[in-house]
């Protein structure tokens, strides 16, 4: 409906747009297209205006109806709930590493998991300044970053906090060791 | 079969020479007691954009002030182009720096009295370049970095991202084969830090400069070829 409300559009180029619009995502099926339009046209949401042929067999070109276009609205206002980040698998191999391996071990798999992601970031950087990149283009390629970056400040975060974890282990071990006693002369003298 | 192996000091990627330009050989430095390089071995090869990151206080702006010859190291050795840098006096230092490295600081630091295109010009005056002469390359260099129409405007009268694009084309004016960029972007929000690595990058490209740049922020480190981390003074990976 989204793509509808920028102009009317026939299933083959509603596929085309949508694919080119989300370059970043699985392109959509003939199948999928036409199944939707069909649903939505029951809804009164889309209809038919008209049957086009260009260069091939008859296409039947759809617009958004006033209902559909209150209903892309009330999509739109729709907040979205914010995904549970905390299943990614990513961040549970992380957690993992950092509970089981050593520190060195664990700095490993971060350091290795941090060249991994910077070179995903360096292909989506060099996409979107790619200067016969889409606005589409640039808009996924700054959406992929900016994750890609929340995971590496996470990653960066979590090395951290097991370090200074690591540090108050070892201060309170060593403290709840047995200390020499100081010699008294000294302790009096201090006084 | 070693006919496929390139040699180490020879390596092409992407049709680029990677012989090295600049290098550092077990450098350390010491502010006063406090030791900020132990030992730093590091190379920036031809027509490549390093990115040097590192938590605060690791010591990265530190490794740059010592590869741009700004700070001599209080051992090992930085050589630039074949010539050990690091032995030589402040005055051979400076004039190195006036005529082949630039620098961008994150705050840009343009003279506020200075019209944009006279800022940009002033490296190439101090050079005993023309006037005539350095307002036209100025002129020129303000145009690649997209503020030609900021040339008349004074440093206060522009906004951060506009002041670090005139400061980005006063480090390139002189055409150096190495800048230096310390955290360019950090003053910036997302859209300006953008537009000023993006032109950085294509302009350094297009010019064959080599680029350090140092940041914290891994979106910035993204625009480079490789990355290098510093960490308590020391190297702690390096990757393409």
């Amino acid at each position: 409906m989204g793509l509808l409300a920028t102009g009317d559009l026939h299933g083959y180029d509603l596929k085309r747009e949508h694919d080119e619009v989300f370059a970043g995502a699985k392109p959509l099926a003939f199948g999928q297209v036409y199944a939707t339009l069909e649903r939505l046209q029951k809804r009164q949401h889309v209809q038919p205006v008209e049957v086009a042929r260009v260069d091939g067999p008859d296409r039947t070109v759809f617009a958004l109806t006033a209902d559909g276009r209150l209903e892309l609205d009330r999509w739109l206002g729709d907040v979205e709930p914010p995904a549970p980040h905390v299943n990614n698998p990513l961040a549970v191999k992380a957690t993992i590493a950092l509970l089981v391996g050593d520190r060195d071990q664990a700095t490993r798999y971060l350091s290795e998991q941090r060249a991994a992601h910077l070179d995903r970031m360096r292909h989506y950087t060099k996409r979107k300044t790619d200067p016969a990149a889409t606005l589409p283009e640039v808009l996924a390629a700054d959406y992929a970053l900016v994750h890609l970056d929340a995971d590496l400040q996470w990653l960066d975060l979590a090395l951290d906090r097991i370090t200074a974890l690591h540090a108050a282990v070892i201060d309170s071990v060593s403290t709840d060791l047995p200390q020499p006693s100081p010699p008294t002369s000294k302790v009096i003298s201090q006084k | 079969m070693n006919d496929l192996i390139p040699s180490p000091s020879v390596r092409a990627t992407e049709g680029r020479s990677t012989h090295a330009v600049l290098s550092a050989r077990s450098v350390v430095y010491s502010y006063a007691q406090a030791p900020a390089l132990k030992g730093i071995s590091m190379e920036l090869h031809r027509g490549e954009i390093l990115a040097i990151t590192g938590p605060s206080g690791s010591g990265k702006s530190t490794l740059m002030l010592c590869l741009a010859g700004i700070l001599a190291p209080d051992a090992g050795d930085v050589t630039y182009d074949g010539r050990q840098i690091s032995a030589e006096s402040e005055a051979q230092r400076s004039r190195l720096r006036r005529t082949e490295f630039g620098v961008l600081f994150q705050f840009g630091q343009l003279v506020p009295e200075l019209t944009a295109v006279e800022n940009v010009a002033l490296p190439l005056l101090l050079a005993g370049r023309k006037r005539r002469a350095a307002v036209t390359a100025a002129t020129n260099w303000l145009d690649r970095f997209g503020v030609a129409d900021l040339a008349l405007s004074r440093p206060p009268e522009m906004s951060g991202g506009q002041g670090q694009r005139v400061a980005a084309a006063r480090a390139m004016v002189t055409e150096p084969a190495v800048l230096f960029a310390d955290e360019p972007t950090g003053a910036l929000d997302a859209l300006s830090g953008e537009q000023v690595m993006t032109q950085m990058v294509r302009v350094a490209r297009e010019a064959g400069t080599s680029v350090v740049v140092i940041t914290h922020d891994a979106k910035v480190a993204a625009y480079g070829d490789r990355e290098i981390i510093v960490c308590d003074g020391m190297l702690e990976s390096s990757r393409s």
